[in-house]
């Protein structure tokens, strides 16, 4: 039986950087357990002798010729920035005391 | 063509051959779309952006390269269509200032309100040199996530054939546009179903080629294992024509597949005598509509009657198919969008430190579908769950994939529903997402096994359009082609169009 308790769905908000309200969580921890209940079904397949499928296609690595070619204009690359501070964007402190 | 069809609810083959033969311009077939999506697009909420001015430019350029001779290999030239809002599209000048007649992409999110892209997709590029008219970008689920379009966050679309229902999803905005005569076809995105689902609840032809077919360049990522583009079509053929003009190797996408692309209309032989179609007796689940399975086994003994012999198979991991996507979907997903942190693009909440703007960026941005499937897959990949969910599913998923080879080498193509149920309405699985997630059992293993699907109509059930899907070979589309014009020639449902068609 699947569970989840308040604190998993808190830390797993947390390592999605998600931030969650109240009510949000409580939701969550009533629904993920439910569809976690539903996926469990998969633990009494038989997977010893078979290898995981991760892409359904057999593709080698694929590599471009090693050639400069132009990139993205500064404006352009800079126009959806929800916050710049040109030439560059601007983000939050990053580094502050305790972290 | 019956004369009481409006020009607008044709189909591409139809209208193209009258542009061609001169008796029809590009312009009088996009102010045709034009009005009619003014007259019913901000009622169905299908369109969440559109350039009316753009694509009467780009359709009088149509008309001057048919006036000239030498466009019979461009069936698309000169035909309005429409790009689930999921496909970016260029937005942005060489100087940094918006594009004039560019289109925002939104993915159907808050995220993403007002993104102009500085590139266009891989589909938007192809469809501009098959010469075909973008009007606009159509309303989806929220990055692609759904079944029913109500997780779009620019609320839900209704489904032309009786409003008061869901048109499916997560491509509901291309689906019900191309139903309801809004656009001669549109683009929708596949990754368990978000084509052929809302395809068979709208009566519109609607195929995901196989993983690698068609390429994700400018696609915005779901689960990239997963995802394929296609069209939603009024006809088999159309949906030919389509998949030639999108189909092909890109650099871009590294998944994308170097090899040939046929030439799909000339599959469409209308013969289907000796070939080999199995029925898998797992697909008719319980919890399936009466009327809808009777729809489609009468669908599947019309095959009898065209020649083609009827094979019972077995694919036993179908119904493990659900719990094997919602692992490895959702993980993808919750990888894929954490690039939505609020410092380069999209939404931010302007929190005065970083860690605390990604958390209420993304808290703020994303719905509830959005932000339970990120959770879902966050911790299907934690420390201490990613073998017991992850690499589990991983494994299961060689199962089903090996089936379906298995299976297929015993038969040319697999007849199955499409969805265990006609559009219902809207708000009726909203509070229950397992409810809604089993809308795609029926479609969701064919994406976990990267193989060609289509849906085509094959009938009403309570006056509501059922799908039967073909399932083929990976990159032998033209099986399922052929399969799906055979049976839609004999079957005489290609002219069931919804109450819209009126002029």
């Amino acid at each position: 039986m699947a569970s989840i308790s308040r604190a998993d769905v808190e830390h797993v908000a947390h390592l999605a950087r998600l931030h969650l309200t109240d009510d949000e969580i409580d939701r969550m921890q009533t629904q993920l357990s439910n569809i976690l209940e539903a996926i469990e079904t998969l633990r009494d397949v038989d997977t010893s002798q078979v290898g995981p499928t991760a892409s359904v296609i057999q593709l080698e690595n694929v590599m471009r010729d090693d050639v400069a070619t132009p990139s993205m204009p500064r404006d352009v690359a800079l126009a959806n920035a929800p916050l710049r501070d040109d030439p560059f964007l601007r983000v939050p402190t990053v580094l502050e005391e305790g972290r | 063509m019956p004369d009481a069809l409006p020009l607008v609810d044709r189909t591409i083959d139809e209208v193209g051959s009258a542009l061609r033969a001169g008796e029809l311009t590009s312009r009088q077939l996009t102010e045709a779309c034009l009005a009619r999506i003014e007259r019913d697009a901000e009622r169905l909420n299908t369109f969440l952006s559109l350039e009316a001015d753009a694509a009467l430019e780009a359709a009088d350029a149509a008309d001057i390269e048919l006036a000239r001779d030498g466009t019979m290999d461009r069936p698309l030239l000169g035909i309005p269509y429409a790009l689930k809002d999921i496909f970016v599209t260029r937005a942005v000048d060489w100087d940094g200032s918006p594009l004039a007649g560019g289109l925002p992409t939104t993915a159907g999110s808050f995220i993403l309100e007002g993104y102009r892209s500085p590139y266009p997709s891989a589909a938007q590029e192809a469809l501009e040199r098959a010469g075909a008219v973008l009007l606009g970008k159509t309303n989806c689920d929220e990055f692609a996530m759904g079944s029913s379009n109500e997780n779009s966050a620019y609320g839900p679309v209704r489904n032309p054939w009786n409003e008061e229902t869901v048109p499916g999803g997560s491509s509901g905005g291309s689906s019900a546009a191309v139903a309801g005569g809004e656009a001669f076809f549109a683009l929708g995105t596949d990754t368990g179903g978000s084509i052929r689902q809302p395809a068979s609840l709208t009566g519109t032809v609607g195929i995901k080629p196989t993983y690698g077919r068609v390429s994700r360049f400018g696609m915005i990522a779901f689960a990239s294992s997963l995802d394929q583009a296609g069209p939603f079509t009024r006809s088999v053929r159309d949906a030919a024509l389509v998949l030639g003009a999108i189909a092909g190797h890109d650099p871009r996408d590294s998944t994308s597949v170097d090899i040939p692309v046929p030439d799909y209309a000339a599959a469409l032989t209308g013969d289907v005598k000796g070939l080999r179609l199995g029925v898998p007796r797992e697909y008719f689940v319980a919890g399936m509509e009466p009327g809808v399975e009777a729809v489609v086994r009468a669908g599947i003994d019309a095959f009898r009657e065209l020649g083609a012999e009827i094979v019972d198979v077995s694919l036993p991991s179908t119904d493990r198919g659900l719990a094997t996507y919602y692992i490895i979907a959702p993980a993808e997903a919750s990888a894929n969008l954490a690039r939505y942190d609020g410092v380069r693009y999209g939404l931010s909440a302007g929190a005065d430190e970083l860690w605390e703007n990604y958390t209420r960026t993304r808290g703020a941005g994303f719905g509830p579908e959005v932000k339970r499937r990120i959770m879902l897959g966050t911790y299907a990949l934690s420390a201490g769950y990613y073998d017991a969910y992850y690499v589990k599913a991983q494994q299961v998923r060689t199962l089903i994939k090996r089936e379906f080879d298995d299976v297929l080498s015993t038969v040319d193509a697999i007849l199955a529903p499409t969805s265990p149920n006609v559009a219902f309405r809207i708000g009726d699985k909203a509070d229950d997402p397992l409810a809604m997630y089993l809308n795609d059992a029926c479609t969701l293993p064919v994406n976990i096994a990267g193989l060609p699907g289509i849906s085509v109509p094959c009938g009403l059930s309570d006056g509501m359009p059922v799908g039967l899907q073909v399932i083929g070979r990976a990159f032998d589309e033209e099986t399922v082609l052929r399969v799906a014009d055979a049976y839609e020639r004999a079957a005489g449902f290609s002219l069931l169009r919804p109450p819209t068609a009126t002029a």
